[in-house]
């Protein structure tokens, strides 16, 4: 037997796994598969205060052994997912899970965390200071270590459950930006979400996505998102949720090699909605050929 | 949704660039108007196809060479195991139908009109069909929908077959029908939008990036609200539609 439990803030998971915000919606269209309380948790689709129908069409493009979205946080905004999405959700998923918030200014983003905090089936906020769709707000506000520090100080004061932040990768350097979300006081890192990147239709030649530039995500990520992972996890001591092109249960233990103590699988679900499932079950024959007992022990195990 | 294997038994070029695969696996739940999403090795996003036929096991899927995924298609044969994601989509309504629906395709907007038609025909509707094409060698399946017993109507840009023009010509001269089912490329859909006395159902053509609802890649706007193409679509009712 192995163990795969993992703790983050005092939360206790079965496995690592949890489903990207965005990827996995609310939930339901993957309960139709299968029993989803298999999952450690997962993240729902990003909320903001307002309801958002998000960019114009199209907001997909394809890369080699990746993708690019720039879907721009489209929502119902907070008051409806509470009413009407959280009781379908609890309707297929009994666990703790995890409320991915968005926004454009501080305000926003603590509005929209009280209103969450409330409930019961929330287990992490996680505030997303990095969604590259979205103008005057997202990833503007995730770039400066000062602005991440102080949006954490904000949402903290209001909030009493655990508040991961949730960085981009599309700066200069991330580790001052985790030091100084880590000193706001923040519970843990997200870490991270999509690159910045574009594709060109060479028969129209126009961006193929209507926002010209989106997210880039999937496999083709992942050394990078594992690069990022392993910087933040010598420079800060809170505990880290890796994200970032993560397909199977060998990539989640290099993610926990490289520092995190859970994983995040995104494109991955878009392309396999089994993908949670397989990873889950494989993992402990893939542990066992590892000579790994007890997940606990690898977590920043490469450094 | 179901996601399965299935075989390819045959796959064959129909007209130009354009390609007919015929599979055989597990169909039970797909219905006419929905979409199949196939993962093609070596590309890392699905590929949706619109349903042309479901009969007993086997499952007809007519594709246009427009991209990597529909190349990579082309030159499948005989024998190869596709994954599918199937029951993707709303599909068509058949109970709206009325007596004397008129259907039209245009170009790859064709194939899902045949299933369709032939469900229609079982409940002994009176079927017409308009079928829009450029010219002379992109055209398919006419004859199988005659075949069907509904009465066939081609029409294409360059008059090569049929009536010249599109296929809001031929509308014009069918001033008899009870509802209107269609898919094709968007201005097409809009001319017949415009052109169409009765209600409707119209199937909407979009990128996506799952097929089956969970990443809001497919969005778009309606009378009713926000519909992702992918899962309360591809088929909107003429009343919703914002144009």
């Amino acid at each position: 037997m192995v163990n795969t439990k993992v703790t983050l803030s005092g939360l206790t998971l079965d496995n690592p796994i949890i489903p990207a915000s965005g990827t996995f919606g609310y939930g339901y269209e993957f309960a139709e598969l299968y029993d989803i309380n298999i999952l450690g948790s997962f993240s729902f689709k990003g909320t903001t205060l307002e309801p958002r129908f998000g960019n114009p069409t199209p907001r997909i493009a394809e890369t080699p052994m990746g993708m690019i979205n720039a879907v721009g946080l489209q929502n119902p905004g907070v008051d409806k997912v509470i009413s009407e999405e959280l009781p379908k959700m609890r309707e297929v998923f009994h666990k703790p899970v995890v409320a991915n918030i968005s926004g454009f200014c501080i305000e926003e983003y603590v509005e929209c965390c009280k209103k969450i905090d409330k409930e019961d089936c929330v287990g992490i906020i996680e505030i997303n200071i990095s969604c590259p769709n979205v103008h005057g707000g997202g990833m503007a506000l995730g770039t400066s270590p000062e602005m991440a520090a102080e949006i954490t100080r904000a949402v903290k004061a209001v909030t009493t459950k655990p508040v991961y932040i949730k960085l981009t990768p599309n700066v200069t350097n991330i580790v001052p930006i985790a030091k100084a979300v880590e000193e706001a006081g923040a519970d843990g890192i997200s870490l991270c979400n999509t690159f910045l990147g574009m594709r060109i239709d060479l028969k129209t030649r126009k961006p193929v996505i209507a926002n010209k530039m989106g997210g880039f995500s999937g496999p083709a990520i992942f050394p990078s998102a594992l690069r990022l992972v392993y910087l933040v996890y010598e420079a800060v001591d809170i505990p880290i949720i890796g994200i970032g092109g993560v397909s199977s249960a060998e990539d989640v233990i290099e993610m926990m090699l490289a520092g995190a103590t859970a994983v995040q699988v995104g494109a991955a679900n878009l392309v396999d909605p089994f993908a949670c499932k397989n990873i889950i079950e494989e993992l402990p024959a893939v542990m066992e050929k590892y000579g790994i007992t007890d997940l606990n022990d690898i977590i920043g195990g490469a450094h | 949704m179901k996601t399965e294997f299935f075989k390819i038994l045959t796959n064959e070029k129909i007209a130009k660039d354009v390609y007919k695969m015929t599979l055989q696996g597990d169909c039970q739940g797909i219905a006419c108007g929905q979409f199949v999403n196939i993962a093609i090795e070596g590309l890392y996003l699905r590929r949706p196809i619109s349903v042309c036929e479901v009969s007993g096991d086997v499952l007809t899927l007519i594709y246009k060479v427009v991209g990597k995924g529909t190349e990579a298609m082309s030159y499948m044969t005989h024998g190869k195991l596709l994954h599918l994601l199937t029951g993707l989509g709303n599909g068509y309504d058949l109970s709206q139908s009325g007596q004397r629906p008129l259907l039209i395709g245009g170009g790859v907007g064709v194939p899902p009109m045949y299933q369709l038609a032939k469900e229609l025909r079982a409940l002994d509707k009176e079927v017409t069909v308009i079928l829009g094409f450029n010219k002379e060698e992109e055209i398919f399946y006419a004859k199988e929908f005659e075949a069907l017993g509904a009465k066939v109507y081609v029409a294409t840009v360059d008059g090569s077959v049929g009536e010249k023009g599109f296929v809001t010509d031929v509308m014009k001269k069918l001033p008899d029908y009870t509802y209107v089912y269609t898919c094709g490329p968007e201005p097409m859909l809009k001319a017949v939008y415009n052109e169409s006395k009765t209600s409707g159902q119209f199937s909407f053509e979009e990128r996506m990036g799952c097929g089956f609802g969970a990443c809001m890649g497919c969005s778009c706007k309606t009378k009713y609200g926000n519909k992702r193409i992918c899962k309360e679509g591809p088929v909107l009712t003429k009343e919703e539609i914002i144009w």
